[in-house]
């Protein structure tokens, strides 16, 4: 949601059914970790994503994740030719 | 059908979680989980010990092209359940990442797929994500491996 506009804390929380004050800490949580952004617009609060910091945790995961997909890869061809 | 490996860390927690499904059927995934033949073959590691039972161990080894063991590691088996699950402690010898618990979990899609997940937990936060950070090293080393082999091939 977040990823295509700026969203206040009101308008994030109309799209869950979890309890406002729930959402408002998510929201703190994902500021925290800068995975969010928010601008002051007079009263409103706008939160958007921080794509930056997004793509920094993909990146810290993306290794590992890629030598585990490179080993079932060929868990997958190994036991293919078996079967045949 | 979606093939490709997820891996779930979330922020804060000592454990993770690998996913993936298979264009295999269930007997399969798990035969390539227990055979040291088929273990060899896709870990890229010698198996020195493989006891697929409850109360038994494992131990896989690589050694380089001079005999160097470059990789080694070794664990027990807690729960062994033929197509479902084994339940396991890993352990890298030389390497300061302490034992991990990982539950492996073998599920049938449909009768020619599967999936598995992989659940590790660490003993604290830190090391895991330092073993999220070897990741990166594995990937590398793997790579140059590779490279070695293809180029001594190339050698002769």
């Amino acid at each position: 949601m977040v990823a295509s506009q700026s969203m206040t804390a009101g308008a994030i929380a109309a799209n869950f059914d979890t309890a406002r004050p729930t959402v408002s800490k998510h929201l703190q949580i994902l500021t925290e970790c800068e995975l969010l952004a928010h601008e002051q617009d007079g009263r409103e609060i706008y939160y958007h994503l921080n794509p930056h910091k997004m793509k920094e945790i993909a990146d810290f995961i993306e290794p590992f994740r890629a030598t585990w997909d490179k080993r079932f890869n060929k868990l997958e061809s190994v036991m293919k030719k078996y079967k045949k | 059908m979606e093939r490709k490996t997820k891996v779930h860390a979330e922020e804060g927690k000592q454990e993770l979680l690998i996913t993936r499904e298979f264009d295999l059927p269930l007997e399969l995934l798990f035969k390539a989980h227990i055979e040291p033949e088929f273990i060899e073959q896709w870990m890229g590691t010698k198996v020195l010990k493989f006891e697929g039972r409850k109360h038994g161990g494992w131990q896989f080894a690589t050694s380089d092209a001079k005999g160097n063991v470059v990789f080694a590691a070794h664990g027990v088996i807690h729960e062994f359940v033929p197509n479902q699950k084994i339940t396991r402690t890993f352990e890298m010898e030389n390497a300061p990442f302490g034992v991990q618990l990982e539950f492996l979990e073998f599920e049938k899609v449909t009768d020619e797929t599967s999936k598995i997940s992989m659940q590790s937990v660490y003993r604290s936060v830190a090391l895991r994500d330092q073993m999220l950070k070897l990741g990166l090293a594995f990937g590398i080393n793997m790579a140059h491996n590779r490279l070695q082999e293809i180029v001594s091939k190339l050698k002769r």
